[in-house]
């Protein structure tokens, strides 16, 4: 599949959690290569639609076709194997393994039974690899426990890059980042979209404008806009939607469009 | 907190690992043998099998999570397996076996045909519990339903299984079960030299059962199965299917326990549904609650210890013991999860032993930009 090429297309996409429709007729293509980015404010449902992908929560109605397969009918461990990866708000690393375990156990879900049933001797080459590229190579025998907040999202993408899968879904990655690790997190995102395509939430403008090619701008369920950085940020409907809510939500100024 | 690290024995080396596993089988190959009469090493060769069973069910239990109470069962069909072959091979080519002949049996009931031959028979004990676990699991697993539905529905297994047989009187022994097995594979079993054979063989597939348990908690797929045992959830975006993953370990513990089954029968010289039910199969989740599931050296000393205890103690006061075996589980599960290895862990780690060099630990304080959302 080339770069360009539509590699998601959703349609029509409705979830509701007890009568309330968390995703409303919801269409959205993502094409091959893009690092796009999914912004809202709390409660959008933007970690509704990545659930809904990835079968965590089974829409009502819809359609969620990936490289043509339609992923609605089948299971969460199915859509990772079809290539479609994902990681959670909160960092979900197993603390008690050390990086390169962590990394290992994502690795080997594509091997045979024979290399499962034996004990693990070396370190497999996607692992080293994986390792380098999410600048944890100096850890890789350290337990995960102990490794920053940060180093353990970039963990946490780094065991999605060993899936290799062809699209990744990523909850909130910089969320509670130094600065510093900010950049860095956003120099590895454009350094994956090199060669596979993301969709990642943020609520940090300033992170959005810095690394976005596209931004689609989820709200009660539906999409609000969708375009280049600077188009989202003028639009006045976005605007209204984070500005109207900074007033009650204090705790969220500095996560609203910045300074728009 | 979790426990997904494989537990190490301590800080051994894998040389002296392998000192201990010799050194121990030594003892139970050589000195037992040597030092035992013939009863205490038949009633050893028994414990040695409950051992195996131990294995199993901290494979699942400790290992993957689920708590079966219905291993009698499986340790039941590798019993009658072993039984019918055994009493086929004492009664001869083409005659009944005595309690047939007693209850008024004339004809080898269809059941029977097959485990005339030895192949048959020794393959049916192990894989018809590995094929009924794993139909079993396949069922339950798929639902996200945990624990409790597992150990309710194993547990009617194993109490409708000895219902079945003994309602069966003319094919399976009824309540009697399968009695007075006195050849194994043509081998008198009254003659010493046999039963040490037999004590022999037990004493080496806990060896193999153990160091097979030992390779898979230790492999690639052991720490997939402790994931799924600590974090199904999250496994399941690794790409994993927890239930495939928890099926094959549950199929490989029913297997232990069909082996187990089959071991005991020349060696006790019984089968019979008592030894089947319920209640054996919670006695079986105590030897290893009790020794440490987790540990696969809890489970095995579990196993002998518990039952080297209940045969001291019942000699003495018959009803007691049933109380006071209830009464540790109780006291074990209560303040010491982990049993007697996982407090042997705690004392070594807080007195003893090396100390374990600090880590050093690199904290970049998360400097929080903002509220986590
Ligand atoms: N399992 C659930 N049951 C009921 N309601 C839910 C469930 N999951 C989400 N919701 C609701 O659906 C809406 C969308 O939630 P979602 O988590 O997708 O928002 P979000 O855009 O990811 O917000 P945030 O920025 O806070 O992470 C919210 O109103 C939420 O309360
Ligand atoms: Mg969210």
């Amino acid at each position: 599949m080339s770069r360009g090429q539509l590699l998601l297309e959703i349609r029509g996409l409705d979830v509701t959690f007890d009568g309330f429709r968390a995703i409303q007729a919801l269409d959205l293509d993502v094409l091959e290569g893009e690092l796009r980015f999914l912004i809202g404010p709390n409660g959008a449902g933007k970690t509704t639609l990545i659930d809904a992908i990835t079968g965590l929560v089974k829409p009502v109605a819809g359609t969620v076709n990936f490289a043509t397969r339609n992923l609605l009918q089948r299971r969460d461990f199915e859509i990772v194997r079809l290539g479609v990866g994902r990681t959670f708000q909160k960092a979900n690393v197993f603390e008690e393994l050390t990086v390169i375990e962590n990394l290992d156990l994502a690795a080997c879900f594509r091997r045979s039974l024979p290399t499962l049933f034996r004990r693990r001797k070396d370190v497999l080459p996607e692992v080293l690899e994986a390792l380098d590229t999410v600048g944890l190579a100096s850890y890789g025998n350290r337990p995960a426990g102990v490794l920053s907040h940060g180093q353990k999202q970039w963990l946490e993408i780094g065991m999605l890059l060993v899936q290799d899968p062809m699209l990744l879904l990523l909850d909130e990655p910089v969320a509670g980042m130094s600065k510093a690790e900010r950049t860095k997190t956003g120099e590895l995102l454009q350094l994956i979209a090199e060669t596979r395509t993301l969709m990642v939430i943020e609520h940090d403008m300033d992170f959005v404008r810095r690394f976005a090619s596209r931004v689609t701008v989820l709200h009660e369920g539906r999409i609000l806009c969708e375009g280049g950085v600077a188009d989202v940020q003028s639009n006045p409907m976005v605007q209204e939607v984070y500005l109207g809510r900074a007033h009650d939500r204090r705790a969220h100024e500095d996560a609203a469009v910045g300074g728009a | 907190m979790t426990a997904l690290a494989v537990p190490k024995l301590g800080t051994l080396t894998p040389w002296k690992r392998r000192g201990i596993f010799l050194a121990i089988g030594l003892v139970l190959v050589v000195v037992a043998p040597a030092m035992l009469s013939g009863f205490r090493l038949a009633l050893l060769g028994k414990y040695l099998c409950f051992a195996i069973i131990a294995i199993g069910i901290d494979l699942a239990w400790g290992y993957g999570g689920m708590l079966t109470i219905g291993h009698g069962l499986f340790f039941g069909m590798g019993g009658y397996c072993m039984g019918m072959l055994l009493k086929l091979q004492e009664a001869g080519p083409g005659k009944l076996p005595d309690f047939m002949v007693w209850s008024g049996v004339e004809k080898l009931p269809a059941l029977w045909k097959p485990f005339g031959s030895p192949v048959f028979a020794l393959s049916a004990a192990i894989l018809v519990p590995m094929a009924v676990a794993a139909a079993l699991g396949a069922l339950i697993f798929r639902r996200r339903v945990r624990g409790a539905y597992l150990a309710i529905l194993s547990q009617a297994l194993a109490a409708a299984f000895a219902i079945l047989l003994i309602g069966q009187q003319g094919v399976t022994g009824g309540t009697n079960g399968l009695t007075n097995v006195t050849t194994f594979m043509g081998y008198d079993l009254n003659d010493p030299v046999n039963q040490r054979s037999v004590y022999l063989l037990i004493a080496v597939c806990l060896g193999i059962m153990y160091l097979l348990a030992r390779q898979i908690v230790e492999s690639r797929y052991g720490r997939v199965l402790m994931a799924v045992r600590d974090r199904e959830d999250r496994v399941r975006f690794l790409g994993y299917n927890p239930t495939t993953v928890k099926v094959i370990a549950f199929a490989i513990s029913a297997g232990m326990a069909g082996l187990a089954g089959a071991l005991f029968v020349p060696v006790v010289g019984i089968i019979s549904p008592a030894l089947v039910g319920i209640v054996p199969s919670i006695e079986m989740v105590i030897w290893v609650a009790l020794g440490g599931r987790g540990t696969l050296v809890g489970a095995v000393l579990g196993a002998l210890v518990v039952n080297y205890a209940k045969t001291t103690l019942s000699e003495a006061y018959p009803a007691g013991w049933l109380y006071l075996q209830g009464l540790l589980f109780v006291v074990v599960m209560a303040f010491a999860p982990k049993g007697v290895a996982g407090i042997a862990k705690v004392l070594k780690e807080r007195f003893g032993g090396r100390k374990v060099p600090p880590q050093p630990v690199s904290h970049q304080p998360a400097e929080a930009a903002e509220p986590a959302t």
